[in-house]
């Protein structure tokens, strides 16, 4: 029998209950939200459950929010269980100024640089890590820089400020 | 006096020490052995590798960023430089994102358009890296043989594009112009020529005693191990798990043809060659599959209708009302974007090559992350190259496959 996103659900809720939120199928691939505290839990139920089998993560990254306070940074973890051929996805948010989420680096092998890469860009610190520090930047670097506090382009210019091609400022571009 | 200075500096073991002195080696970022940028610190014992430590990150450009201030139809010639041995593969794999995002459907033919130049991509990416394994271990004829068919599949991307090695390929819809004449005469040609050139590439190695002899039990790691480090491709398969994209969630109707999955058993540097080998068989297969199917479908559709995000025919710009205002709003990446969050992948040459794109409603990407796949499963590599010789460990890092350009995004 293959496994559906309504029983995966089921399951989750079972076992985790008032920790999920915002379960929902965009595209059809079952997303959910989780409390912090919960991500270490969920990873390791997904795999060791034996109708389940979420034994392999896809990818693991991070989305900065600036507007949500108090739950600036998503924690985003792809998990795939080839044996049922399903995939899920999960978030988990943490306030900006304490982004101290477990690592799944005991778990996944793989999760060590994806961690890295994630500390790298958006500061969130991997509690547990065994080698955390930044891995594409150079590690002299002060900021996270795919924080959304980092425009890309020179904000000086004014030649990109024009009304007429939409980007007024009630229709910006940049965010 | 002097001997005692002497000693100082070097070390003398005895004959029969057990105590070891370890060197640092720095391989990379520019070695000619490690064809791309990648350095690694290794620790050494003579000849032995007892650790060592990747760097990645030298020709890290910041993709992820820039997309988040670019429109879609600009993001595709960021993702020709990541894998850019099979750039066709990314290309497609962004538009077919973003198509998802935006809910266009695809029309039959353009997905066996599709098909087509991503297996042709497929080959030219593995010739590449096969030959280098053996011009790693000494074989250089093989690779110039194999460059020559490289270059006819730069050919058919050429006639198709316009472009040879980052080939922004295709457009959010489908291609920018269908396919001429030329196109299929080239495609047959290479179809036509290039199985006897991998014959015999295959018998110049397969059953070479030297390359067996330097590949096998080069750099084996187990099925558990290899998932647990996120591998996905050639190199899984060849430890011995058959997953692969196009057939666990096939996209641009891979479904509709039939190839298998070819799988290794030891996943050392051989089995990876051997896999590699037999998936260009069966890309041929696929692309003589994929071109019976093309006849099938009316010939004159390239793109999907989807005026809101494929450019209008430049003759249409200059008569028509409606047409020019899409063209503008296209060009200036003026069209809003549907919030949404998708995850999508392909099957890169390399692994499984994943796009995950959030919306929320602007003219651009909120977030675009790419699941890069060699930069998964090259942290194996310390692992792989424990306790092996120095020219093993450059022979399993050509194995692997790894693209600097992928890695550091």
């Amino acid at each position: 029998m293959a496994l559906t996103n309504e029983y995966i659900q089921q399951r989750l809720t079972e076992k985790f209950g008032a920790g999920l939120s915002a379960l929902e199928e965009p595209y059809g691939l079952l997303t959910f939200t989780a409390a912090k505290e919960l991500n270490l839990k969920i990873l390791q139920f997904l795999f060791d459950d034996e109708e389940l089998q979420f034994q392999f993560l896809t990818d693991l990254t991070a989305v900065h929010y600036p507007d949500k306070k108090g739950a600036e940074l998503a924690v985003v973890y792809h998990l795939h269980s080839l044996k049922n051929n399903i995939r899920l996805r999960f978030k988990i948010y943490t306030d900006i100024n304490d982004p101290k989420v477990f690592t799944a680096t005991k778990l996944y092998a793989c999760a060590n640089w994806m961690e890295r890469e994630t500390y790298d860009f958006f500061g969130v610190e991997f509690v547990g890590h065994p080698n955390l520090k930044r891995i594409l930047n150079v590690e002299e670097m002060d900021y996270f820089p795919l924080r959304k506090e980092y425009p890309l382009e020179d904000q000086t210019r004014i030649d990109k400020d024009d009304d007429m091609f939409g980007r007024g400022p009630d229709n910006l571009i940049e965010r | 006096m002097e001997e005692q200075a002497v000693q100082e500096h070097h070390t003398r073991l005895s004959q029969n020490s057990v105590e070891k002195e370890t060197t640092t080696l720095n391989l990379g970022p520019t070695h000619p052995a490690t064809h791309g940028v990648f350095q690694n610190i290794l620790e050494m014992d003579g000849e032995r590798v007892v650790k060592a430590e990747s760097t990645v990150g030298y020709i890290h450009r910041a993709f992820e960023k820039i997309a988040e201030r670019r429109p879609f139809y600009q993001v595709t010639p960021l993702t020709d430089r990541l894998n850019y041995c099979s750039a066709p593969i990314n290309n497609t794999g962004w538009l077919m994102t973003v198509e998802k995002l935006l809910g266009i459907h695809i029309p039959k033919r353009v997905d066996y358009m599709r098909i087509i130049i991503m297996e042709l991509a497929r080959i030219s990416d593995h010739l590449i890296c096969n030959s280098v394994v053996g011009v790693d271990s000494g074989a250089y004829s093989g690779f110039l043989y194999v460059m020559q068919y490289r270059e006819l599949i730069y050919e058919i991307y050429e006639e198709i594009c316009g472009s040879r090695l980052t080939t922004n390929i295709g457009r959010v819809g489908g291609f920018e112009r269908n396919f001429n004449e030329t196109v299929f005469r080239k495609i047959d040609k290479f179809l036509k020529e290039y199985p006897k050139v991998l014959k015999e590439f295959e018998k110049l190695f397969n059953r070479n005693r030297i390359f067996i002899d330097r590949t096998v039990g080069c750099g084996p790691i187990s099925a558990e191990r290899a998932l647990n480090y996120g591998f996905t491709g050639p190199n899984l398969r060849a430890a011995g798990v058959d997953y692969d994209v196009r057939v666990a969630q096939p996209y641009s109707s891979y479904e509709d043809i039939t190839f298998s999955v070819p799988v290794g058993s030891t996943g050392d540097s051989y089995d990876r060659f051997l896999v590699r080998n037999e998936e260009m068989w069966q890309s041929m297969s696929i692309i003589r599959q994929a071109l019976d199917l093309m006849k099938k479908e009316p010939d004159d559709i390239f793109h999907a209708d989807a005026p809101h995000y494929y450019l209008p025919k430049k003759k249409d710009v200059y008569t028509k009302m409606e047409q020019l205002i899409w063209h503008f709003k296209i060009v200036m990446g003026e069209t809003d974007i549907p919030p949404g969050e998708v995850y999508h992948s392909v099957e890169g040459a390399n692994g499984e090559l994943g796009f995950y794109l959030i919306s929320d409603g602007g003219r651009a990407a909120y977030r675009l992350h790419f699941r890069r796949p060699c930069f998964i499963y090259y942290q194996a590599y310390p692992e792989l190259i424990q306790g092996a010789l120095l020219s093993d460990a450059v022979i399993c890092m050509s194995s692997l496959n790894l693209i600097a350009g992928e890695m550091d995004a």
